[in-house]
């Protein structure tokens, strides 16, 4: 089966078909050209760690969330279930030194420095939109890199068809393991082609800086076209499978969260609509805003779904 | 000195608007959070909540203390569960929605939660209609047979709460206890009082048969009733 998907993504918001298969070029000729300019782009903050980052390919000119916003409205059950107290309890964890473990169907396993890592992999800039299955939606410049370019340094064998992130466990720190909210550890996972998709990153900042240890640092996820519980945070181990892993929101409730949870507005989750999405920021005047298939990536990542049942495969 | 909590009455009526104040203080600081129209939504839909507790709990009070004169405060407390919970709606309708229609539409068939609440709602606004005296006293014992279906709009009300939350349960688990425990208290009530018939009716005619076969009495006056 064909899957169209609808275009309802303001004509200024795509990326010019001339632009986009340059984009390499625009990689390097915008690195050059921040690097040498130092030029801070519109998110950034001018003193942050990240504040000479360049700007990515696919970060959309849009109206950036309030830093404090993003900052004090996080879900990361590790340490509470209230968005706002997990700010002040994530500042417990300790993320230097950090490793990375990375086994499964892989050619060079091993336990990685995050700072290894992150010499091998410059950061860039990108402006991505950020959807909850929850129904709201916010504008972040986060700072990292492609995670299919990391990965592949890894070099995963040909049995690799998933890959598999999670997150530490360590309910000292992290008090919200402590109650079975969820089963602990937060385990997440991408097919192999989404997690070489240019648009998936590997995230240490964003606003110019570090990443607030409640946003998921030193290491999260961001997939921008999916639900934001597949963006997983505070990542110590990737494991490379050949079938599909079970996910933590998955095993919750399988009905209600799938695999895949792809943004699509004409899916509704099974308590709730999908259709629309309260943008943080806004006023208690300002209506919610119609929320767009693949969260407005459709152009990117559409084909990587085509002949599949989005309303089977949520 | 009497206690005399009838006085209390017209204090009780600005108090109970001492939470939409609040709000009102909250939303011109800006002190609602990332999300103030979740907030918004929130704060409107615990209050009526905690109102529609409240007016569950005078009938086991009035049972228990053997207070005069808190069916007044029932009538109260209704009211004001109706009022916030119609803040709350308009909050829906206005702050989400901005009035459209065709997407409220689409919205409320895409979300059974939202079926809950509307159920609660229906029935919260028919008894907030029924509510004055001389309906009570023209409508009889429809009156009360309608106004039992509070039990069902708490009920309704908490499904509304549980189902639009993803994983902190501990909120609406509190206030599913204390309906629990109000509508528990009715169910002992009507138990304990279909018990005590049972037992009595019996109890009565064997005294009467005894009677009637001692010939204290010529007839069991049976037909009198």
């Amino acid at each position: 089966m064909l899957i169209k998907t609808k275009a309802n993504i303001l004509s200024s918001q795509i990326t010019d078909r001339a632009v986009f298969e340059s984009r390499r070029e625009f990689i390097k000729a915008a690195t050059a050209l921040s690097a040498g300019l130092m030029l801070p782009s519109p998110g950034q903050a001018a003193t942050g760690k990240y504040a000479d980052a360049p700007v990515g390919p696919y970060s959309a000119k849009l109206q950036v969330t309030d830093r404090e916003d993003v900052a004090n409205y996080t879900n990361y059950y590790e340490f509470s279930t209230n968005k706002t107290d997990s700010t002040v309890l994530a500042k417990a964890l300790k993320t230097a030194p950090w490793t990375v473990e990375v086994t499964g169907e892989v050619e060079k396993p091993g336990v990685y420095n995050l700072e290894d890592i992150l010499k091998d992999n410059p950061v860039q800039e990108r402006i991505y939109r950020f959807r909850c299955v929850e129904a709201w939606s916010m504008v972040v410049p986060w700072i990292g890199f492609p995670l299919g370019d990391m990965l592949k340094r890894f070099k995963p064998t040909s049995k690799a068809k998933f890959v598999e992130f999670t997150t530490l466990n360590n309910p000292e720190i992290m008090v919200g393991q402590r109650s079975g909210v969820l089963d602990w550890p937060y385990v997440e996972g991408l097919r192999i082609d989404e997690a070489m998709h240019p648009l998936t990153m590997m995230v240490t900042g964003m606003y110019g800086d570090e990443l607030p240890n409640q946003n998921g640092a030193p290491l999260r996820l961001i997939v921008p076209w999916k639900y934001g519980f597949k963006s997983i945070k505070a990542i110590v181990k990737i494991r490379f499978m050949e079938t599909m892993p079970e996910t933590a929101w998955h095993k919750s409730a399988p009905g209600e969260y799938g695999f895949y949870a792809n943004v699509n507005p004409e899916v509704p989750h099974p308590r709730w609509s999908q259709s629309r999405e309260r943008v943080l920021g806004g006023s208690i005047f300002t209506p919610k805003r119609e929320t767009e298939k693949f969260n407005g990536y459709g152009e990117e990542v559409a084909a990587l779904y085509s002949g599949m049942d989005l309303k089977q495969y949520f | 000195m009497i206690f005399r909590i009838n006085n209390l009455r017209s204090k009780f009526i600005v108090v109970c608007l001492l939470p939409l104040l609040w709000l009102c203080v909250d939303i011109a600081f800006d002190n609602l959070g990332s999300n103030p129209v979740q907030a918004l939504h929130i704060r409107l839909g615990d209050w009526s909540l905690r109102f529609l507790c409240l007016t569950l709990a005078i009938t086991p009070i009035q049972t228990i203390t053997k207070w005069r004169g808190m069916a007044d405060y029932r009538q109260l407390f209704g009211l004001y569960a109706f009022f916030y919970a119609s803040l709350h709606l308009l909050g829906y309708l206005l702050a989400d929605h901005a009035l459209m229609w065709r997407i409220i539409g689409i919205d409320i068939i895409e979300s059974p939660y939202i079926w809950f609440g509307v159920l609660a709602y229906g029935i919260i606004f028919l008894l907030a209609l029924t509510s004055p005296k001389w309906a009570k006293k023209r409508m009889g014992k429809t009156w009360k047979k309608l106004h039992r279906l509070i039990y069902i709009a708490a009920v309704a009300a908490i499904i509304h709460y549980f189902w639009q939350l993803k994983g902190n349960l501990a909120e609406p688990l509190f206030y599913s206890i204390i309906v629990f425990l109000l509508l528990g208290f009715r169910v002992l009530v009507w138990v304990k009082n279909r018990q005590l018939t049972k037992m009595m009716i019996p109890t009565g005619q064997r005294v009467l048969a005894l009677a009637e076969k001692q010939g204290v009495i010529q007839e069991a006056p049976r037909k009198q009733r």
